[in-house]
């Protein structure tokens, strides 16, 4: 297992297209939800201990090896909104073809086959982290982390809030990180034993609403 | 079909000339440059003048609308299905050089659906005079100023400028009313360029996009020979 391999695949430069999303944050934003740095990290928060916690243990459980199409499926039935049910898509689809041109590898190979217009992006992170060689606990931090840090860059471009309180914000969920990376992972153990069935089911109805709100407007800075 | 295709082809493409299914793939042409400066006129301009004798589609990478899209459709240069709007997530130049996989996305849905393509034009949304393309995803690019931008933009240079397979230096039709000097636009140009081409144009002029749609040719027949 490789740490540094982490760091690829955790840098919010890593070209897989996740820069032309807010993760929920310009809806928040033009709602008048997030208007400060306090607000940014209620948000966040929120997120993470939501809709958060299912992609950490479908990413988890995807690098443990689950069953990809089970896992996929079980993140349609877990994302109301077909706004981001067709964001996810996407980001799943891109980042698919970066990490098959960084870590190239048949089990890649065949999730890209099973889905050409592209996985969630949940299931295809953890395809990655396995073909990286990083373990379930590697998944669920890449996958909290970038759930919070892009709507954290998203709103300095969004407010113009400062870039060090919004840096900020992210260093003060570090510990909810932690806790809730460890409990992805056993939950993703117990995915491989039983089925996907044990997957949580949170989610933030407001993030939902959001996103088919945002998806509507014919002025938008983020695509989601 | 299509899923044995991905199995065969272990390495996702961006730069390959072979499409998964072994044919060639369209030549990509991006355009860049300020805001303003004549990107989607020239777009446009180009569509008409070829869309006789290529196969072609555009994508556009609007900033925070899809502006240059819809004056594209409202323009009818082409058929609505051959027109692809990118959002960019307020970074244009993140788009088309760091991170090009939704410019990659779009220029292969462009060819699944509508191909086959001779050649995909990827307009970048307005950004400055460092903004340039990834080899992985535009196999040549143009860089587009305007006389009313200041006469002095050849002399500073930038990436675009000085590097870009072509510059056009557009709306040469308002210098005299802007005081821009266009000899000297053309030998500043010169100078940061060497050989690279430089066209000077009005597309208010008939035929103004002519020098231009040639070099095109000449890069479609490199392309395909």
């Amino acid at each position: 297992m490789s740490r540094a391999a982490l760091l690829v695949l955790a840098d919010g430069r890593f070209p897989a297209g996740g820069h032309a999303h807010s993760g929920g944050a310009e809806a928040a934003v033009r709602a008048g939800r997030v208007t400060d740095a306090a607000s940014l990290e209620a948000f966040c928060r929120g997120r993470l201990h939501t809709s958060g916690v299912v992609a950490a243990c479908v990413a988890a459980a995807a690098a443990l090896g689950a069953d990809p199409g089970d896992l996929d499926r079980a993140v349609d039935a877990r994302t109301p909104s077909p706004a981001l049910r067709a964001a996810g898509r996407r980001l799943g689809r891109q980042l698919m073809r970066a990490a098959r041109a960084t870590w190239p590898s048949p089990e890649l190979d065949a999730v890209a086959s099973l889905f050409p217009k592209g996985a969630h992006q949940p299931v295809v992170l953890g395809a990655a982290a396995r073909a990286a060689g990083l373990g379930a606990l590697d998944a669920a931090y890449c996958s909290l982390y970038e759930g919070v840090s892009g709507p954290a860059t998203a709103v300095v471009r969004l407010l113009g809030l400062d870039p060090f309180d919004a840096t900020g914000v992210l260093a003060r969920l570090a510990d909810d990180m932690d806790r809730v990376a460890r409990d992805a992972v056993e939950t993703a153990e117990r995915v491989v034993s039983d089925g996907v069935g044990v997957l949580p089911a949170r989610s933030a109805p407001l993030l939902e609403i959001g996103a088919e709100a945002h998806a509507a407007r014919a002025v938008r800075l983020f695509a989601s | 079909m299509h899923l044995d295709h991905h199995l065969e082809s272990p390495a996702a493409v961006s730069a390959d000339a072979r499409r998964p299914d072994g044919s060639r793939r369209a030549l990509r042409i991006g355009l860049g440059g300020p805001v303003g400066s004549g990107k989607t006129a020239t777009v446009a301009a180009l569509c008409r003048a070829l869309r006789e004798e290529l196969s072609l589609a555009v994508v556009t990478n609007d900033i925070y609308t899809r502006e240059d899209a819809e004056f594209l459709l409202r323009e009818a240069v082409l058929p609505p299905e051959r027109i692809t709007a990118v959002e960019t997530g307020a970074c244009p130049h993140t788009a088309i050089r760091d991170d090009i996989s939704a410019n990659l996305e779009a220029v292969e849905d462009l060819e699944d659906e509508v191909g086959p393509l001779d050649l995909v034009l990827v307009e970048s949304g307005g950004d400055n005079l460092t903004a340039t393309f990834s080899r992985g995803l535009v196999d040549a690019q143009v860089f587009v100023i305007d006389v009313a931008g200041g006469d002095d933009i050849p002399r500073k240079g930038g990436p675009g400028v000085a590097t870009a397979d072509l510059l056009i230096v557009n709306k040469t039709d308002l210098a005299p009313y802007v005081g821009s000097d266009l000899g000297r636009m053309a030998a500043d140009a010169k100078t940061v360029r060497g050989e690279l081409p430089v066209v000077l144009q009005s597309l208010r002029s008939e035929d103004g996009v002519r020098e231009v749609a040639d070099w095109v040719r000449e890069r479609i027949a490199a392309w395909t020979a």
